[in-house]
């Protein structure tokens, strides 16, 4: 690894003085903080492929670092690659909720956050011969009694958890008090909800759509500020009432270190990438909205989002 | 009928030159990497499905299900030659496979498995074109309660590993238990066990400590034995092929383990390991000659190896009629589909029939090419077991070492696969079984989330344990399981057959 890494330093030593307007990377590691396959993998390779095929960059590897929410990459990331113009992490949401309740002694202020990529909304389906007819309805039962509504859904700390958990609080019950069913897989935890075992279900809208249209679930609403193109339908949590809004997105960040042109030029790569066809195809191919952000208001909004998890996490209980 | 047309379309699609090249290639790739424990099936499918991308999507598909049983086929090779499993299915194949290689028996060993796994594979195949929505409805109304009595069942079960004594194989199982709660705690996210080292908070991986206990700890032992190894390992006694007796051995253990593997398979939390244990119970037990159980019983390689692959066609069930992926595999097989723009789901057999179609069609190729490609190689590999003993042991320290850190590369998996080693080695010298530790990492955490999943919906009411039919049926199983030999006891006056010591 060593010597591809001096060679990428001599490559971009040379490329310097060449062509100080336009900098190019011409070799890039970026780094998949999760086993091959899951979303963040997907994401990298995806980048790996539009940035190749639109040469971009010249070469692009991934690097798998699974375990622990991405805690485990992140922090081989922020040691191993301090100072490098030529490494890039893949991460999202869920590494934000890792970070806290895993006490991961690496954080996402020690790696320069380059942009928020993509993103999916949160959505909350019942069986379609649930009783539950509307977000109103799942309020109405929630505050009767919060413990007989049981939500089905991935990790707890995770995206899906966190959302409950906001609902909650927005409709005043206590969020410590949801009865939140943990499922490792997305298709163990759409089967409890497709046998009528849980209540609700609460994940990607992505997850429940090929369900919704086959009409066996009822989608009750989304977690989108506003109705999304694919899915006019289907009601915001805002507008039934629930004043919560939230995505599960991905984001892409460079090494600590690195100086400000380095960032710069990254940025820029990453930038042409995500304006390119190859790119819009891939993301209509995998069913991910385009939440790109960067600069300071991706910087702003990281802040922001880091903050508020923090709050709901001390609220459901699992952070101190 | 429309089935046969539209599964004829699809075999004719398959057959072509070209796609019968990628079901080669991908058959091919996929036996190499799977032979690498440590790798299954999942991840080998993981990295390579980037090779696929290129292709037209029957190509690529035909050549992802060449990788995906080729994959499943290079796990049980080295289960049966090395004694070291490629993948958590294939850890009960050890038991018996590797036994059988020992004592000149690894060509019928490999033989069983490879027909047993294509019988299987075939009939779970036609399975799936015929009966994939009155199984997946049965599979849909599962439960938690009822996941957890069938956990109860397989427990049970399971002490047809434990081997002469019942103390000792418990504790086997209660280490493996205790290792089971390492790792984040999924319904409440808190960390348990493990001592503020991050690599542990995923817990312990099922390849890593089955690759230990048996590649790892089996080299310590033959270390420390030394010159005083009294134990001849024979490459080739009698025919390499199966006889006759193994052919009539050998098939109704396939048709068990494949009416075992397909619905348990087709089960959301189902999975491919539940399925393996139940048919080595139940073949240890209908088997003629238990005494050869635990010394090489081909009975015990047949039954388990059906039963992987018909769970490996039972997964495709609520994949493709449902759009649920409920193992890692699916779940990559589904990132296959959309590389197509298509989202596997209730309306993917109305919406795709080709593709659909075409993959079941490929699945079944894939299963002659495997056929195909390894009868002939049987006597190749078993010629690996004439390699001088520290050579092989050597290549297997190796191997077992590449595979765990290939599939995941740090330091303290590297850790965890020598303490585990040291713990095979400990329990063989002080006559333990080995099996019933890995059983319990896989079992301990499946059953404790589904019972805390129960009780959790019932709102801590207990009874929701015992209210549903199919629990029920699955507890006066376990029961009958339990007390079966007792009964047997009572009405024959003689003692139920008891096997050797397996390890």
């Amino acid at each position: 690894m060593k010597h591809i890494f001096r060679g990428a330093l001599l490559a971009a030593a040379l490329a310097a003085p060449l062509g100080a307007a336009s900098a190019q990377v011409t070799d890039l590691k970026i780094m998949a903080p999760a086993a091959p396959g899951g979303g963040w993998d997907q994401t990298a390779r995806s980048m790996q492929h539009v940035l190749q095929s639109d040469k971009i960059v010249g070469n692009v590897q991934v690097l798998n670092v699974p375990g622990a929410g991405g805690t485990i990459g992140l922090a081989q990331f922020v040691n191993g690659s301090k100072g490098d113009p030529n490494a890039l992490i893949v991460g999202g949401y869920v590494m934000v909720g890792a970070i806290i309740t895993n006490k991961s002694p690496v954080n996402l202020s020690m790696v320069t956050p380059i942009a928020r990529l993509t993103g999916e909304f949160e959505a909350i389906a019942v069986p379609a011969n649930s009783p539950l007819k509307s977000m109103a309805d799942l309020v109405a039962a929630l505050k009767a009694d919060p413990q007989k509504v049981s939500w089905a859904g991935g990790s707890a700390g995770g995206t899906d958890h966190i959302t409950a958990g906001l609902i909650a609080k927005a409709i005043g019950v206590d969020p410590t008090k949801i009865n939140y069913i943990a499922f490792s897989g997305g298709g163990e935890s759409l089967a409890s909800i497709l046998g009528g075992k849980v209540t609700v279900g609460i994940s990607s809208l992505s997850e429940y759509d090929a369900q919704a249209k086959a009409g066996k679930l009822r989608i009750l609403g989304v977690s989108s500020p506003t109705r999304l193109p694919d899915a006019k339908d289907i009601p915001t949590f805002k507008e039934s009432g629930v004043d919560v809004e939230i995505q599960n997105w991905r984001m892409v960040a460079a090494a600590p270190g690195i100086t400000p042109e380095q960032k710069k030029t990254l940025a820029e790569a990453v930038d042409k990438m995500v304006k390119s066809k190859a790119w819009t195809d891939m993301l209509a191919q995998k069913g991910w909205a385009n939440t790109y952000l960067a600069g300071d208001a991706f910087d702003a909004q990281l802040a922001k989002d880091i903050t508020s998890t923090q709050a709901i996490l001390k609220d459901i209980g699992l952070a101190q | 009928m429309d089935t046969f047309a539209a599964l004829a379309q699809g075999l004719s699609v398959a057959l072509q030159p070209m796609n019968l090249l990628f079901a080669f290639v991908g058959v091919m790739l996929g036996t190499a990497v799977g032979v690498l424990p440590g790798i299954g099936p999942a991840l080998t499918v993981a990295l390579l499905l980037p090779i696929t991308f290129k292709l037209d999507p029957a190509g690529s598909l035909i050549m992802f299900a060449g990788i995906y049983y080729g994959g499943m086929y290079g796990g049980s090779t080295a289960s049966i030659l090395l004694n070291t499993p490629g993948e958590s299915s294939s850890i009960v194949t050890a038991l018996e496979g590797n036994k059988m290689a020992r004592a000149g028996r690894g060509g019928p060993a490999l033989a069983t498995a490879a027909i047993g796994s294509f019988v299987a594979g075939t009939i779970a195949t036609v399975g799936l074109a015929l009966i994939a929505p009155t199984v997946v409805d049965i599979a849909i109304s599962f439960g938690p309660e009822d996941y957890f009595a069938l956990m109860v069942l397989a427990f049970t079960t399971v002490s047809a590993a434990f081997g002469s004594s019942v103390t000792r194989g418990l504790t086997s199982l209660f280490i493996g238990l205790s290792l089971g709660l390492i790792g984040i705690d999924l319904q409440s996210g808190q960390a348990r066990l493990s001592f503020g080292i991050p690599d542990l908070l995923d817990g312990v991986e099922v390849t890593t400590l089955a690759v230990a206990l048996f590649a790892i700890g089996e080299t310590l032992s033959v270390v420390a034995a030394g010159a005083r190894a009294e134990e001849v390992i024979e490459p080739v006694k009698g025919s390499v092929f199966m006889n006759k007796e193994d052919w009539k051995r050998s098939w109704k253990p396939w048709l068990r383990g494949t009416f075992l593997g397909f619905p348990i398979g087709a089960m959301p939390a189902g999975g491919a390991e539940i399925p393996t244990f139940l048919s080595y119970a139940l073949e240890k037990r209908l088997c003629r000659k238990p005494d050869e159980f635990g010394n090489g019983a081909i009975e015990g390689v047949a039954g388990p190896e059906a039963a992987n692959n018909a769970a490996a066609a039972g997964v495709l069930v609520p994949l493709l009629t449902l759009g649920l992926p409920t193992s890692a595999t699916a779940a990559i097989m589904l990132a296959g589909f959309q590389q197509y723009g298509l989202n596997p789901g209730p309306l993917l057999f109305a919406s795709a029939p080709d593709l659909v179609w075409g993959l079941i069609a490929s699945l079944f190729i894939a299963n002659v090419m495997l056929l195909v490609l390894n009868l002939p190689l049987v006597g190749l590999w078993v010629r690996l077991l004439a390699i001088p003993r520290p050579w092989l042991y050597g290549g297997i320290l190796v191997f077992a070492t590449l595979g765990t850190l290939g599939a995941n590369p740090s330091l303290v998996e590297l850790g965890m696969l020598l303490i585990f080693g040291l713990l095979g080695y400990v329990l063989r010298r002080y006559d333990y079984p080995i099996a019933p530790v890995v059983v319990g990492l896989i079992l301990g955490p499946l059953s404790e989330q589904q019972l805390r999943r129960a009780l959790a919906i019932s709102v801590g009411d207990p009874l929701v344990l015992f209210q549903s039919p199919i629990a029920v049926t699955l507890y006066a199983l376990a029961a009958l399981a339990l007390l079966g030999p007792l009964l047997f006891y009572l009405l024959t006056g003689r003692k139920a057959p008891v096997g050797g010591d397996e390890d």
